[in-house]
């Protein structure tokens, strides 16, 4: 709490002296509407840039949507991210939240009521004023059951909803019913909707058919930096400058810089390569280490940047799922070895996790052994073992385990479980993903040191997830998932027994086993704790839990690689999606360099 | 004469080539799934005779090769000390035709270890991948050729010597197979068989599903050869005394067969190996570890292989020798009058 009122406080000393800086610049910003109403830009420091231009990224397929009520994939986030703006942002850079549409905000000393002031004068991109109704409007369409909004979850706080009371035009109160660790870090990534546009669909309970990506460009709104220009079906996905957006530059000139942002759609990372190398787009993000030292080789006109260790972390589990009859008698049987501690244990230790960094991500990732990846710089447990490969200990914890060995045709070694039959299972993984195969195959090699014999089966990744999640009919899997922001909250459906993405035995009714149950209690614990360190306590404990228990055998996290032409300003790539266009708005087009032109 | 002069000296070549993968133990250095995991995509050592000092080995020698500073695929030679090269040592351990346990290897090294055609992204040995890999993708396709020939063999010869509704049954169905896009039908077909399954199974799998599809052409070509000579005199002959349907077939009209038959062998095996290639590229094929050739170049579907790695072509380039072999053999077959006609319309499948 200590901590999260000292930044509150921080926060409002520096908004006030936002508005005198935005009062002063008013008269440079150059704005279309010239009204009474004074509008409070946020002024944001760092390197002026020149303004006009386009610039083009390419987009791994086509967003599904541009409506944040029901954009699941990933591309549909992304370009929403651009077009929308939340009350408070989480700044990609230094992983802190800042103030964004909430010029301020304070928290109750209960914990429980946050108020948070809007900008005034602010305006959607069609030029329609934004006010204290819209957020009322906002959190309604989201708390209702009936539009199925994803961010519903997030808002139901002690398992009660969220309310929202307006005091004023531009002031907000939050009531939760239970204090809640997260802070105002829960607004990030929460867009503000435009009550004027969707008010009408909402009553007719049409919200989720609205916003595809054909929507007419006067149809639709936003208080992101772009807004809807054309979309080309199949090819490309044109934005404009939002002349309405809330920041200003250290000048006072009104952001974004770029005239227009274009997303490319191109399915495959290879092809976003060559697009790259060949100039049609002008910068790229989640390259794969082979493909970045390619491109660092040769590298003409542009640069190629390590951001460093992002979130992602990869892992294998094992079959733990408690699904009776639904599983196969065979798979039921190796689950004897699998719910073992000490087998599970033993694969660890197996694991030859510097070879995974050097052989898949040349060097560019870290090994793992916990959830928390090290990109995340508050919240890993520096505690936590890092114990080094011994397939000594991995041997001595399996025969403790009375597992045995005998002697196959060829003089390897094959590993018997306590009734004398081999052990042999196989490992589901996803067949697009390049680095995950490679994975799979020294991971298999590694095993065969110990005598199991494990077969890799890619599989396309949605029937790799249906399998996992719902027909449960798989021994082990190896997978990777990303951590969303850097507060455990993003990773809490992972941790907890009744979470969608427990995945070795997900949307448990009981935890189904001790340790399980205390990882509940602690991460519910530290959900409502309210100071930073005590949430660290307890948050650490459950990584050891999770360590002592391997129901996750970690393996390793890439690096977040990006690259940019050198003739775009203000790049710098951060290890938070979205990795290159988080300062969309600064970055601009240098002083007599050409950019991609389609 | 010559015919036949030409005829044996592929079959020479092609004896020469098959016996090399099938003792592959012994002539590959190391063991195909071995993995070295300090030289990923190490490229093939050089050879030397002469040192860096300029001095003249007797003995063929190699440097050995270690990554660059700060690099994690780039090698530069130790000139220090030169590794020679070692006949007829002992290594790691194999089976000589299936049965035969032994250690002993044509060549390797002692002091260090010797790759002569690079290392994949595992640091395995891409010559010994590649000996063991054309055990699966050779021994696959010959075994494929045999059952599509069996069976094409079996219902050409009902087809043609029956005759009547068999006749249109069998040959409408073999229109049917015919017409099918046979590369789509192994995807439908590999798609709908258990995903995990061991390489010997999924080997048998993949043979299995080339005998189904491919067995339509050899029974036209063979239902046409037993067509006419159920009808030469001396068959009929033979039937005027008494002779039962299994001796006429046996002894007068199938042997007809034998040279359609050993033309559609020689076209049909390279056409079965690039197809388990085919497949194994795609991953439906032998999966990994085991090698293949099809998923040794399986790496190259991406881009970064492609273009820094050139050695992960290899495998490509060597199954060039095997296939001019099969069709070198397959121009240089006695060349009866319909045989030729029949040898030139499949050759325009083969692409």
């Amino acid at each position: 709490m200590k901590k999260a009122r000292a930044h509150t406080h921080c926060c409002c000393t520096l908004s006030s002296l936002f508005l005198c800086l935005a009062l002063l610049s008013h008269q440079a910003a150059a704005s279309p509407q010239q009204k009474n109403t004074k509008e409070e830009l946020l002024l944001l420091p760092g390197e002026a840039g020149r303004s006009g231009g386009r610039l083009v990224v390419s987009l791994r397929g086509e967003p599904k949507t541009l409506n944040p009520l029901i954009a699941a994939d990933a591309r549909s986030r992304e370009v929403i991210g651009v077009m929308q703006a939340d009350l408070v942002h989480i700044n990609r850079a230094t992983q802190l939240t800042e103030a964004a549409l909430a010029k301020s905000w304070k928290i109750s000393p209960d914990g429980l009521a946050y108020t948070l002031i809007l900008r005034q004068g602010l305006r959607f991109s069609d030029g329609q004023p934004l006010d204290a109704d819209d957020v009322l409007f906002t959190f309604r369409v989201y708390l209702d059951e009936s539009v199925h909004a994803s961010q519903r979850d997030l808002l139901i706080v002690g398992g009660k909803p969220i309310a929202v009371r307006k005091v004023d035009a531009h002031t907000v109160v939050f009531q939760l019913a239970k204090t809640y660790g997260v802070g105002e870090r829960l607004f990030d990534g929460l867009a503000i909707l435009p009550r004027h546009l969707l008010e009408k669909p909402y009553q007719e309970g049409k919200l989720g058919q609205i916003g595809s990506l054909a929507t007419a460009a006067d149809q639709w709104a936003g208080l992101g930096p772009f807004r809807l220009k054309e979309y080309v079906a199949g090819q490309r996905l044109v934005l404009e400058r939002n002349p309405y957006y809330w920041k200003s530059d250290a000048q006072g000139r009104r952001l974004p810089y770029l005239d227009e942002l274009v997303f490319l759609f191109v399915p495959n990372a290879d092809a976003q390569v060559l697009k790259f190398q060949s100039g049609e787009t002008d910068m790229i993000s989640q390259v794969g280490a082979e493909n970045f030292s390619v491109l660092s080789k040769q590298q003409r006109g542009y640069t190629m940047v390590d951001a460093g260790p992002g979130l992602e972390y990869n892992f294998l589990f094992f079959n733990l799922n408690d699904a009776g009859d639904k599983i196969s008698s065979e798979t039921q049987r190796k689950q004897k070895w699998f719910r073992e501690v000490k087998f599970r244990q033993a694969v660890s230790a197996a694991v030859d996790r510097e070879a995974i960094v050097r052989l898949v991500y040349q060097g560019r990732g870290a090994a793992l052994w916990g959830l928390v990846a090290p990109g995340n710089r508050r919240w890993g447990n520096e505690k936590l073992a890092h114990p080094a490969r011994s397939l000594e200990r991995a041997r001595a914890l399996l025969q403790d385990a009375g597992f045995s060995w005998s002697h196959g045709p060829n003089g390897e070694a094959i590993l018997l479980d306590s009734d004398g039959k081999p052990v042999e299972f196989s490992i589901v993984t996803s067949s697009s993903n390049a680095d995950r195969a490679k994975m799979a195959a020294l991971l298999q090699d590694d095993l065969k040191q110990l005598g199991m014999r494990a077969q890799v089966v890619p599989l396309e990744s949605r029937s790799l997830l249906d399998r996992v999640t719902q027909t449960k009919d798989y021994d082990a899997c190896l997978m990777a998932m990303a951590s969303g922001d850097a507060d455990p909250n993003t990773d809490i459906n992972v941790w907890l027994s009744s979470g969608g993405t427990h995945l070795w035995n997900p949307s448990q009714a009981h935890p189904a086993t001790p340790w399980e149950a205390e990882i509940d209690r602690l991460i519910e614990e530290q959900m409502s704790a309210r100071t930073f360190e005590g949430r660290k306590r307890l948050y650490d404990r459950a990584q050891e839990v999770l360590a002592e228990n391997q129901p996750m055998i970690f393996l390793a996290s890439p690096n977040i690689l990006a690259g940019a032409k050198n003739s775009i300003g203000n790049f710098h790539a951060a290890v938070l999606e979205p990795y290159v266009l988080w300062n969309v708005e600064q970055l601009y087009l240098k002083n007599g360099t050409e950019n991609a032109t389609r | 004469m010559r015919e036949w002069r030409t005829f044996a000296k592929w079959l020479v070549v092609l004896g020469v080539l098959h016996g090399m993968v099938v003792c592959a133990g012994f002539f590959a250095p190391y063991d195909p799934v071995e993995q070295d995991r300090q030289s990923p995509y190490l490229p093939p050592m050089r050879l030397h005779l002469l040192d860096a000092h300029g001095h003249l080995h007797v003995r063929p020698f190699v440097y050995s090769l270690r990554l660059r500073e700060g690099s994690f695929d780039q090698y530069e030679e130790e000139t220090t000390e030169p590794h020679p090269v070692k006949f007829f040592l002992n290594g790691a351990g194999y089976r000589l035709l299936g049965f035969l346990p032994l250690r002993m290897h044509f060549f390797g090294g002692e002091s260090t270890r010797i790759y002569l055609l690079g290392t994949d992204a595992y640091g395995r040995d891409q010559l010994s991948r590649l000996l063991f890999g054309g055990q699966v993708s050779l021994f696959a396709g010959l075994l494929g050729a045999g059952v599509t020939l069996f069976i094409g063999l079996s219902i050409g010869a009902v087809a043609g010597y029956y005759g009547g509704w068999r006749d249109s049954l069998l040959m409408r169905v073999a229109e049917l197979f015919l017409a099918l896009p046979w590369l789509y039908l192994l995807f439908a077909l590999r798609a709908f068989l258990p995903l995990a399954v061991s390489p010997l199974e999924a080997f048998f799998l993949i043979t299995a599903v080339f005998g189904a599809v491919g067995w339509a052409r050899p029974a036209r070509l063979v239902r046409g050869v037993v067509l006419s000579a159920k009808e030469r005199d001396f068959v009929r002959a033979a039937r005027g005394f008494g002779a039962s349907t299994g001796y006429l077939l046996r002894r007068h009209i199938l042997p007809e067969t034998s040279s359609v038959l050993l033309t559609q062998a020689a076209i049909l095996i390279p056409q079965y190996v690039l197809a388990e290639m085919t497949l194994s590229f795609l991953g439906l094929g032998v999966p990994e570890p085991v090698p293949s050739w099809g998923n040794l170049l399986s790496g190259l579907q991406q881009y970064s292989v492609l273009v820094s790695y050139w050695w992960m072509y290899l495998p490509a380039v060597i199954m060039v020798p095997f296939f001019l072999g099969y069709l070198g053999l397959a121009s240089s077959l006695p060349e009866p009058e319909e045989a030729s006609k029949i040898q030139r319309s499949s050759l325009g499948s083969l692409t």
